[in-house]
């Protein structure tokens, strides 16, 4: 689903290429290492086209196998280093992005998620950009006219609308992130830290304008990346919705990728010791028969973050069902419930002896 | 909205004044009012390194949760009963106030009603709460917050005066951090009234723990980063007629703290507890056990060792015994339950019949006529016809050294 968004979106880059030389984006490395941010996200020149997602020459698209939930938004993701400069390759952790570089993040909400490539409103673009300091986080929030965005420190609630696969009805109050709330789940060893472009999230094929490629292989074609191995020997987590992978492999991709970013050694959440990461061994750390710490009433009554065999008595799903701010799980991100990831998470938790 | 905010927010940059001292500090002012959530933030966020954010006296309403990440920031309000921000409409964030930002400072302010923790400061290197007030206004109930002030792998911990009304898990909560001050402060109708957790060098004197399920708790837990909690001083302190109800969500270590519960030291090592006012607790005065759930860790260490216990006050206590006492220890030792009661949890057979070495011991010198019972768990299970209650105090007399007064950065 979200890629046949994407492969929409570099369709209609193909067929815009002509109007995007017109506007052609100049990127503006200046601003991107200023220590006070742009107001307008225009000043970055990092788009050519706000409305339609189109990004400016040496801005490379890019897609996460299984993506953070985020209320069900749609996500369009890009990442810039500047020219002549590379990111390295990391096998575990983010790839080591040098000053200058930028990962660009865009939340959306087709009107009717059963034709996503119509009617998108734009919500907002998130900029993690990499300065001398360390990272910095900004989140920019659309005009009506998709012409430009315009920074919002504090956050922001906005009301969303849309239909859903099944042409139900949805709504949320849609939460822009404050500058704190972002480093919430971007800390890593207390720094400021991206979370998506790791090694195993990134292994898999991109409709690029120009053809399909793996990602790990174009990023260090179009000198993004260095020191990548070939594809076939790097890791690579399965997409959560892939019914033929593993379903415990699938539901420690999406644990990884929704809740490890705080819940691991090096994360916020490093007190409770709930370790999620994709390769921790420790089955107490990850929760089996864990008892919680400081949850409170976080618990709901129940024992143990996973009780094998049982999903209904086992905090962590119980955390992850709730909408209660003093309950729920993650902490920020989320106002609704994400349904695919309970069903996952509750026929792993019943597979588990 | 939108044209408020920015309004709110240039009334804030245009309220910064600076001092008249060399060393100039920026004031930063907030009044109660429409938009506060987003102009308090917004301060949070561009204060410059060692401002103070003043918050005059009213009601302030938030619907979502603050939180600081600028160093060396006061958070200062017109007094605890004056400035009050109150989080009953609350929709999302986890706590009242995150900090995440060293050299904080909160002062003389009210945090209210927060459907999650009210004050939590992570990984925080010197953090002082002065003068505030943390409170869940029903009263007890399991659908509070759970823990009220909540420092935790911080350094330099100072919370003075404070008071703290109602939580679901701990009022005061100080967890996997080092060097810690809690003296002065109030904790009332909580679970636990004040909880050090796998803490290392904490000093907690001259407190009020009143009707709260426990008092003052001392645990130590398994598979956590920071473990072996020590060093730990408790006293001064007034811990009376902790008669509330237990009331913490099942599945939290607090839910198993019996009500009536004085001063509970569970694991740690080198706790003193001394020069403390105990009574109309009804389970018991002081209760030292051992960690009672199964764990997979083998770096954990179940057990109190090196516990002083000396010249505290007790009054009437172990008349209506709740929980774990009532089950266990009530059978075993009658009523009323002695004032201090001691598992005898041991490490191996030798210590089980002739105490724990010197260093690993408990020691008792208490006033005259204060009682107590060593419940000899391990000797009782080792030995097939069981082994009885010891009761005889003499036989703990014993001290230990002092450990030299905490001393902190923020108050030289």
């Amino acid at each position: 689903m979200f890629r046949r968004v994407l492969s929409v979106l570099a369709a209609a880059l193909l067929s815009m290429t002509t109007i995007a030389a017109v506007a052609r984006a100049e990127i503006n490395d200046a601003a991107l290492l200023a220590a006070r941010p742009a107001k307008l996200l225009s000043e970055y020149g990092l788009f050519s086209d706000y409305a339609n997602q189109m990004p400016a020459e040496g801005v490379v698209p890019y897609a996460l196998i299984t993506p953070l939930f985020t209320d069900y938004a749609h996500k369009f993701r890009f990442v810039y280093v500047p020219k002549g400069e590379h990111a390295t390759y990391d096998a575990k952790e983010v790839m080591n992005f040098p000053v200058g570089s930028v990962l660009v993040k865009t939340f959306a909400y087709p009107a009717d998620f059963r034709a996503p490539e119509k009617d998108i409103r734009i919500i907002e673009t998130r900029l993690l950009i990499r300065q001398e300091k360390g990272w910095n986080a900004w989140a920019y929030v659309y005009d009506e006219e998709l012409k430009d965005a315009v920074l919002k420190v504090a956050g922001k609630t906005l009301p969303v609308e849309w239909t859903d696969e099944a042409g139900n009805a949805r709504s949320t109050n849609y939460v822009v992130p404050n500058k704190n709330q972002c480093k919430g789940c971007h800390t890593y060893n207390k720094e400021f830290s991206p979370i998506g472009p790791k090694a195993r999230n990134l292994n898999m094929d991109y409709k690029y304008p120009a053809g399909s490629e793996n990602q790990l292989a174009h990023w260090s074609r179009v000198g993004v990346l260095e020191g990548a191995p070939a594809p076939a020997d790097a890791p690579r987590v399965p997409d959560f919705l892939d019914a033929s992978a593993p379903v415990d492999a699938r539901a420690r991709a999406y644990l990884d990728v929704n809740c490890a970013h705080c819940h691991r050694l090096e994360g916020p959440a490093s007190t409770s010791g709930l370790f999620l990461t994709w390769d921790e061994a420790n089955k107490t750390q990850w929760g089996y028969k864990k008892r919680p710490v400081a949850a409170g009433r976080g618990s709901g009554g129940l024992d143990y973050d996973i009780m094998p065999g049982k999903p209904d008595q086992s905090i962590l799903v119980y955390r992850l069902q709730s909408l209660d701010p003093g309950v729920m799980m993650p902490e920020v991100g989320r106002t609704m419930v994400h349904e695919e990831g309970i069903a996952l998470l509750k026929e792993w938790i019943a597979s588990i002896e | 909205m939108m044209k408020n905010t920015v309004k709110a927010f240039l009334a804030v940059i245009f309220a910064v004044v600076a001092t008249p001292l060399a060393l100039a500090q920026s004031v930063i002012e907030i009044e109660p009012g429409e938009g506060v959530q987003e102009a308090l933030q917004e301060a949070l966020i561009m204060a410059e390194p060692g401002s103070v954010i003043e918050l005059k006296a009213g009601r302030y309403e938030f619907t979502g949760g603050l939180s600081l990440d600028v160093e060396n920031i006061t958070l200062r309000g017109a007094g605890m009963n004056e400035t009050v921000l109150s989080f009953a409409g609350q929709t999302s964030g986890s706590e009242g106030l995150l900090i995440t930002a060293g050299g904080a400072r909160v002062e003389a302010l009210a945090v209210e009603d927060t459907p999650g923790d009210g004050i939590k400061a992570k990984g925080v290197d010197i953090v002082t709460f002065k003068d505030v007030r943390v409170e869940w206004t029903r009263g007890p109930n399991a659908e509070n917050g759970a823990y009220g002030l909540y420092p935790v792998e911080s350094k330099n911990v100072l919370i003075d005066g404070c008071v703290v009304k109602g939580a679901s898990d701990a009022g005061i909560y100080v967890g996997q951090s080092q060097q810690i001050i809690v003296r002065n402060s109030r904790a009332e109708l909580n679970v636990a009234g004040i909880e050090i957790e796998n803490s290392y060098f904490a000093d907690v004197y001259n407190n009020v723990a009143t009707h709260n399920t426990g008092g003052i708790l001392v645990f130590d837990l398994p598979n956590l980063p920071q473990m072996g909690g020590h060093s730990v001083k408790v006293y001064n302190n007034k811990v009376v007629a902790n008669d509330t109800p237990n009331f913490a969500p099942p599945g939290n270590i607090v839910a198993t703290v019996p009500m009536g519960t004085g001063i509970m030291v569970m694991a740690n090592r080198e706790v003193e507890i001394f020069d403390n006012e105990l009574s109309d607790n009804a389970s018991t005065n002081i209760l030292l056990v051992a960690y009672p759930r199964e764990y997979n860790d083998p770096t954990y260490n179940p057990l109190p060792r090196a516990i002083y216990v000396h010249g505290n006050k007790h009054g009437k206590a172990g008349f209506a015994p709740d929980q774990a006492v009532k089950d266990i220890i009530e059978p075993r030792t009658g009523t009323p339950v002695p004032h201090i009661v001691w598992d005898g949890a041991v490490d191996g057979i030798w210590a089980a019949f002739f105490g724990p070495d010197d260093e690993n011991a408990i020691y008792i010198s208490e006033p005259e006529g204060t009682t107590f019972a060593n419940l000899q768990f391990v000797k009782d299970m080792i030995l097939p016809w069981g082994a009885s209650v010891d009761t005889d105090i003499e036989d703990y007399a014993g001290e230990l050294p002092s450990r030299a007064a905490v001393t902190l950065p923020q108050e030289k």
